[in-house]
């Protein structure tokens, strides 16, 4: 009979790596790895087709000139307009959300009651915006910007015929703002909420007022998480071609939209056209896939750009912790 | 412990105030005070004078009400839904809770630093700067000012005099809470709440933000919640013991921790509950 001593012993000696290969485990690690590395192949078959089909097309002079009379001809067509209406609708997008998102945000983080029936009925309201078809936010937008806000403004205005009460930059613009606003509300509430009570609790007691607190404390602090949404934002909206086909996207127009209330044209919506409107679809393909290349780039530039921005507020922010 | 015996409710109001207690002023003044969040009963009936440039220590097991009492001078319970008051609380024979109050203007009246460190993200200079420039100060030699001797007050200023544009938080813990005294003590106020102030701090950063308390005392009225018995009685003159959101006792320190009046104010400051 072994001692306890003996037992002991034999329990420290006991070594390490004995266990036999987990099958489970490997099976585990292969079946995850297998999805990751479809997805990544998904992607980069996407990207290649595209490059590889687009590039050749892509010249300076097509990302430069505007369309004439040769939307379809791939040797004269260019989409320098497109480029234009997509980057302002998306520019003007932004300048519109950013702030009613974060002015929601800050009412429901900072004034209203947290567990109140009307902060959870407008809570809920943002989360199932975010779920709607884009399409019924474009019919929305025809609907309420383009003939009811438009027309209050003609009426305002004391114009005669339409100059608001149409399909425009500002109201595609308006639309996309409305989609992507519960984007940037989640966002800026996450940040908000990151910040720690304490800060808020130091300054209200230094005599600030609630305003002066969320002003000098609080949103210099939640910048960043701001500007996150901003960049989904815009990931989401520069795309998007449903949003705007009966608030603000032109088929063809020979000038650049000189005013808000203006038509545009846009790389989303001429991608929709060269593919179903073509008289030749053989000579068109390569100007659809320069198309697309472009949309992408200018939606990974537009992103950078965000991105960089919120580095550099960071950095500024870094510098202060 | 239930409800208190009648006979202790008829000694418990001598008991909270005593006649022969040093200092000038009664500067706040608390009459019959029940606080209840929702439904629960925080503090009880709660009466205690707190006299002008005096520390007055709040000491209890934690639940007792101590800091919930604290926050009542400032206001604070009114960032708490569902916090509702009895009785009155009055600063400079002022009812702080009467409608014609401006609880700003109380605010910085009343400075307050907090359990947790809590300097702002900004430099140490802006950190001081926060409370004058909230109330229109913003001459630079006049802030410069305010700042080097805020600092030199709460006994920070030499270590900090060459980076006064670095962030607060890049100091030690004990400087950040000597910090947050300064940005207390920037806005001029006549009294001083400390949550625990040194709770989180290691014993050489507690013994100098006791020192500061002790020379504190002779321009502000302090009031201070501790856990740390030993704290409350090398820096308070008066000490009130809280238990279960009732006042127990509340005296000269030096009497509650040799000859307490009560049973339960011995049993605690002795270490045998709590």
């Amino acid at each position: 009979m072994q001692t306890q001593a003996a037992l002991a012993v034999e329990a420290r000696n006991r070594p390490f790596r004995s266990r036999e290969t987990d099958w489970y485990s490997v099976l585990g690690t292969g079946i995850t790895g297998l999805a990751t590395l479809l997805i990544v192949a998904i992607l980069l078959v996407i990207l290649a087709n595209i490059i590889w089909n687009g590039a050749p097309y892509v010249s300076w002079r097509f990302i430069t000139t505007g369309t004439a009379t040769d939307m379809f001809d791939v040797r004269k067509a260019g989409i320098f307009p497109m480029i234009f209406g997509t980057t302002a609708r998306v520019i003007l997008m932004t300048i519109l959300v950013i702030p009613a998102g974060v002015l929601t945000a800050i009412y429901l983080t900072e004034y209203a009651r947290i567990h109140s029936p009307s902060t959870r009925i407008i809570r809920g309201a943002v989360n199932n915006l975010a779920g709607v078809p884009s399409i019924v936010f474009g019919l929305f937008g025809a609907g309420f910007f383009v003939q009811f806000i438009g027309q209050m403004m003609d009426s305002a205005l004391g114009n005669t015929d339409n100059v608001w009460k149409q399909p425009a930059l500002i109201w595609a613009a308006a639309t996309l703002a409305v989609m992507t606003l519960p984007v940037v509300i989640v966002a800026t509430e996450e940040s908000l909420r990151a910040i720690p009570q304490g800060l808020r609790e130091a300054s209200l007691a230094l005599g600030a007022t609630k305003l002066e607190t969320i002003v000098k404390i609080v949103l210099p602090q939640a910048v960043p998480g701001i500007l996150t949404g901003g960049i989904l934002a815009v990931s989401r909206a520069a795309g998007e071609v449903a949003p705007i086909l009966f608030t603000g996207a032109a088929y063809y127009m020979a000038d650049l939209p000189k005013s808000l209330h203006n038509q545009f044209m846009d790389l989303g919506y001429h991608t929709f056209i060269l593919s179903t409107q073509s008289p030749n679809i053989e000579e068109t393909r390569p100007l659809l896939y320069a198309t697309v290349l472009v949309l992408l780039g200018l939606t990974f530039l537009l992103n950078i750009v965000a991105v960089f921005v919120r580095a550099n507020m960071r950095k500024k922010m870094r510098m202060l912790q | 412990m239930s409800e208190t015996p009648p006979s202790m409710q008829k000694i418990a109001i001598p008991a909270a105030e005593p006649t022969s207690l040093p200092g000038g002023e009664d500067l706040i003044q608390v009459r019959n005070l029940s606080l209840y969040y929702g439904a629960a009963k925080a503090l009880k009936d709660i009466s205690i004078s707190i006299r002008e440039k005096q520390v007055t220590a709040f000491i209890g097991p934690s639940g007792c009400g101590k800091s919930t009492l604290l926050r009542c001078f400032n206001r604070m319970n009114d960032l708490i839904d569902n916090v509702r008051i009895e009785g009155s609380i009055s600063i400079n024979r002022q009812d702080i809770n009467s409608p014609d109050i401006d609880v700003i203007e109380l605010r910085k009246r009343i400075g307050m630093v907090f359990q947790k460190s809590n300097p702002f993200p900004k430099s140490i200079y802006d950190n001081v700067a926060y409370g004058p420039r909230l109330q229109g100060i913003s001459a630079r030699a006049e802030l410069d000012q305010i700042v080097e001797q805020s600092l030199k007050y709460s006994a920070l200023w030499e270590e900090v005099k060459d980076r006064l544009h670095t962030s607060g938080l890049g100091l030690s813990g004990g400087q950040q809470q000597r910090l947050c005294i300064a940005r207390a003590i920037a806005v001029k106020p006549e009294i001083i709440l400390m949550d625990e102030p040194a709770s989180a701090l290691d014993p050489l950063a507690t013994a100098r933000i006791e020192e500061l308390i002790l020379d504190l005392k002779k321009d502000f009225t302090i009031v201070i919640v501790t856990h740390n018995m030993q704290q409350a009685a090398r820096i308070s003159d008066l000490t009130a013991f809280f238990y279960l959101g009732e006042l127990i006792e509340y005296d000269v320190t030096a009497r509650i921790f040799t000859s307490p009046a009560k049973r339960q104010t011995e049993d605690y400051v002795t270490g045998r509950f709590g």
